[in-house]
């Protein structure tokens, strides 16, 4: 009983202050239950009786009843057949350095982990020429850590766009090797300044990590705009504002992410003036961008609808237009309250980044087909550098996960 | 002056800007469809739907209705179609079943069943999709045993065989003696009789069963966390049992809650079918692929692939209102 009552078990401190009250007062449930968690927690001072308590408590969950006991050997079974062979295939008969013949030897048997030993600069950066990959490497580390810096929300905001507008040209100069109007630096600082050509990389040959993490986020950056617009248009009282954002937001959300890449890859070239046809990799952004603001307006949407009526009718009597009602008023809470939802549509958008690979784009998916693909040595270890992914792609979206539950529990506090 | 006086008026305003965005919106489509006229005229594409009805030329490897590849482009797209419905439809009953166990799991008293169902959830839910079919195809193709000694599962008189060559289980079977229903046989190193779920077609649907499972679960604990406590504890102190406060009080409560999120992870799951295309199943967007490449009427096949997905989200989204409805509270 007491595991089900969070409001006591989180706070103590706040419970021993109301102790007395809840003992005296047998007002509401929730006191009556606090009282009688108390006076157990009191009758069991020491350490060790309440671990053999913590035991007791564990056995009657695990074999209480006969259900639980059904219960707890299926669930014992399903531990029992994949953990150790799982142990045993990617541990114990595992091959860890990168040398083929023992791979080979171990197929079947165990985990050949060599082959991320092996190729993982090719998996991880992708086609970059192999001499200039400090510059995704340093791309990606200026991106990581802009990326926890604005999440922890020391600064401001103003700040903050003129921190990621900086940091996101640089790592543009530092990914393309475009100089613009400073190309006299090239050879006369930068060269001697790298010890190495600083050279142009087109975008084609940019791949791996750096570029799951730029392409997602840029697609979050042009997307989220959009998605507002798109939210305020349908709950627009314009008749052709709402009919237009309902249509564009039904349509893209009702076809699926891959016929919009296949759209920006075939179709955009024949949809735009024929000789300008932009980078595949700025057409694919788009392609994204543009079904990801579907998905988020209708979030925003939610958002917008929660805001109480009275509010807009409080702000029209203020004299404020309707941007001003809407910038000042309703979005800043809207937008709140819409937390938890953006964040599982930035993870989904994260994920959904892999796709790009089906139209030829070497993100951390393709990189590594490309990585496998092409070495007969090393093709049969798919399977282990799936598992490579795997762990990055789940390391970011699990850490966005906690990041928006921990950002929620934040906001709901102050 | 005149004209001062008008744009100062709400409503005319809020004419003026409607019709500004409907001209600006007919200008921009214009200039695009120009352009795509120009372009498909320079590069010698002949528009239309004209090729649906041209032989197809290619073969495909799974099908529930006949199809060689002297036949049209439109029964290619059939095929496709067909075969988008079967794994989305059996899918969408696998990974029901499962969220519906794990949304339950999350709520056992047992640790073991809790931690179990919590990792399930939060490791298939955290991994893209497509990474996903790909392990699953990599573990069909590569790790299973060959099609000469298959994994064999006996269940009474009936046989299940897993290999490389995909699933084999009992079937109707077109025999002289008409239909009958005909458990697979491992004979002289062949699998004869029943019917047999390729590879692809299996990693699709344990990679979509899955994925999508994980997230029907979260629903499911969320539905039954919306329902008050003291509702159960009232309903068992009025002498009900534990099935009939499930019966009668959980279930139409939490359904009511859970439906709406439902339907959407279907039509995910629908339109997620589509990456169908990474693994060589050929569903409906692997087809148009083909033919797009093959006869260069890329604003048709991806038409065609649109058109077709919104009318199947279309009509889940109306299938699962009219379910949503029944169980939605009346007055």
């Amino acid at each position: 009983m007491d595991k089900e009552n969070p409001q006591v078990n989180e706070r103590p401190g706040a419970q021993k202050a109301t102790e007395s009250i809840n003992v005296a007062s047998s007002q509401s449930n929730n006191s009556i239950i606090g009282a009688t968690t108390l006076q157990r927690k009191q009758s069991h001072p020491s350490f060790a009786s309440n671990s053999t308590k913590l035991w007791a408590v564990l056995i009657r969950s695990l074999f209480g009843n006969p259900l639980k006991i059904i219960s707890t050997l299926v669930g014992l079974g399903i531990c029992i057949l994949l953990i150790p062979p799982f142990i045993e295939w990617g541990i114990v008969s595992a091959v860890f350095s990168a040398d083929p013949v023992a791979c080979q030897e171990a197929r079947g048997i165990g985990a050949c982990w060599g082959v991320i030993v092996e190729k993982y600069p090719l998996i991880l950066w992708g086609r970059f020429p192999y001499a200039q990959q400090w510059r995704p490497q340093l791309s990606t580390a200026l991106l990581l850590v802009l990326i926890v810096r604005s999440s922890l929300n020391r600064v401001t905001f103003t700040q903050l766009c003129a921190e990621w507008f900086c940091i996101l040209g640089l790592i543009f100069v530092l990914m393309s090797g475009y100089l613009g109007p400073l190309e006299f630096l090239r050879n006369s600082v930068l060269t001697p300044l790298f010890g190495q050509p600083f050279t142009v990389v087109s975008t084609d040959l940019w791949g791996g990590l750096p570029l799951t993490l730029m392409l997602s986020f840029v697609c979050i950056v042009l997307a989220s705009p959009l998605a507002v617009f798109l939210a305020l248009g349908r709950q627009s009282q314009l008749p052709i504002f709402s009919v237009l954002s309902k249509t564009y937001i039904e349509l893209l959300r009702g076809v699926p992410l891959i016929s919009v890449l296949f759209m920006a890859s075939y179709m955009f070239p024949l949809l735009l003036p024929s000789g300008y046809s932009p980078d595949v990799l700025i057409r694919v952004v788009l392609g994204i961008s543009l079904f990801a603001a579907a998905y988020l307006a209708e979030i925003v949407r939610a958002g917008l609808q929660a805001i109480p009526k009275g509010q807009l009718e409080a702000a029209d009597s203020l004299g404020l237009g309707y941007w001003q009602t809407q910038y000042l008023v309703v979005l800043p809470q809207a937008l709140k309250i819409v937390i938890p939802g953006m964040m599982n549509s930035f993870i989904a958008i994260f994920k959904d980044t892999s796709l790009i690979t089906i139209v030829s784009l070497y993100e951390l998916t393709g990189s590594l087909s490309l990585a496998l693909n092409g070495d007969a040595l090393w093709r049969p270890f798919k399977l282990e550098g799936y598992l490579f992914i795997t762990l990055i792609y789940f390391v970011f979206c699990f850490s966005m996960s906690r990041y928006s539950l921990w950002l929620e529990k934040r906001l709901n506090h102050s | 002056m005149f004209l001062k006086s008008l744009l100062r008026k709400q409503s005319f305003r809020a004419k003026l800007y409607q019709v500004l965005l409907l001209i600006s919106l007919s200008l921009g489509l214009a200039y695009l469809f120009s352009n795509t006229m120009q372009n498909m005229h320079q590069r010698g594409i002949q528009g239309g739907f004209g090729f649906l009805f041209d032989p197809a030329g290619f073969d495909i490897s799974e099908s529930w209705i006949e199809f060689n590849s002297d036949e049209s482009y439109a029964k290619a797209f059939l095929v496709g179609l067909i075969n988008t419905i079967k794994v989305s439809l059996i899918s969408i009953m696998t990974c029901t079943a499962l969220g519906i166990l794990l949304g339950l799991g999350r709520f056992q008293e047992n640790p073991l069943i809790k931690l179990i169902c919590y990792l399930y959830t939060e490791f298939f839910r955290n991994i893209p999709l497509l990474i996903q079919l790909l392990i699953w195809y990599v573990l069909m193709v590569e790790w299973l045993p060959d099609s000469q000694s298959p994994i064999q599962i006996s269940f009474l008189n009936f046989n299940f065989f897993l290999s490389k060559d995909g699933f084999a289980f009992p079937w109707f079977n077109d025999l002289v003696t008409g239909y009958a229903f005909v458990s697979p046989e491992f004979i002289d190193s062949n699998i004869t009789g029943g019917a047999t779920l390729s590879p692809e077609f299996m990693a699709l649907y344990i990679g979509l069963s899955i994925y999508t499972s994980a997230f029907i679960g979260e629903l499911v604990r969320a539905g039954l966390l919306a329902i008050n406590k003291g509702q159960i504890e009232a309903g068992l102190s009025l002498g009900m049992t534990q099935q009939q406060v499930t019966k009668l009080i959980v279930m139409p409560q939490a359904l009511r809650v859970i439906i709406p999120p439902l339907t959407n992870q279907y039509l995910n799951l629908i339109k997620n079918s589509s990456l169908a295309v990474a693994i060589g199943y050929p569903d409906l967007v692997n087809i148009s692929n083909t033919a797009l490449n093959q006869t260069g009427h890329a604003l048709e096949c991806v038409f065609i692939i649109m058109a077709i997905y919104l009318v199947l989200s279309l009509l889940t989204s109306w299938l699962m209102n009219t379910y949503n409805n029944r169980v939605m509270l009346r007055g």
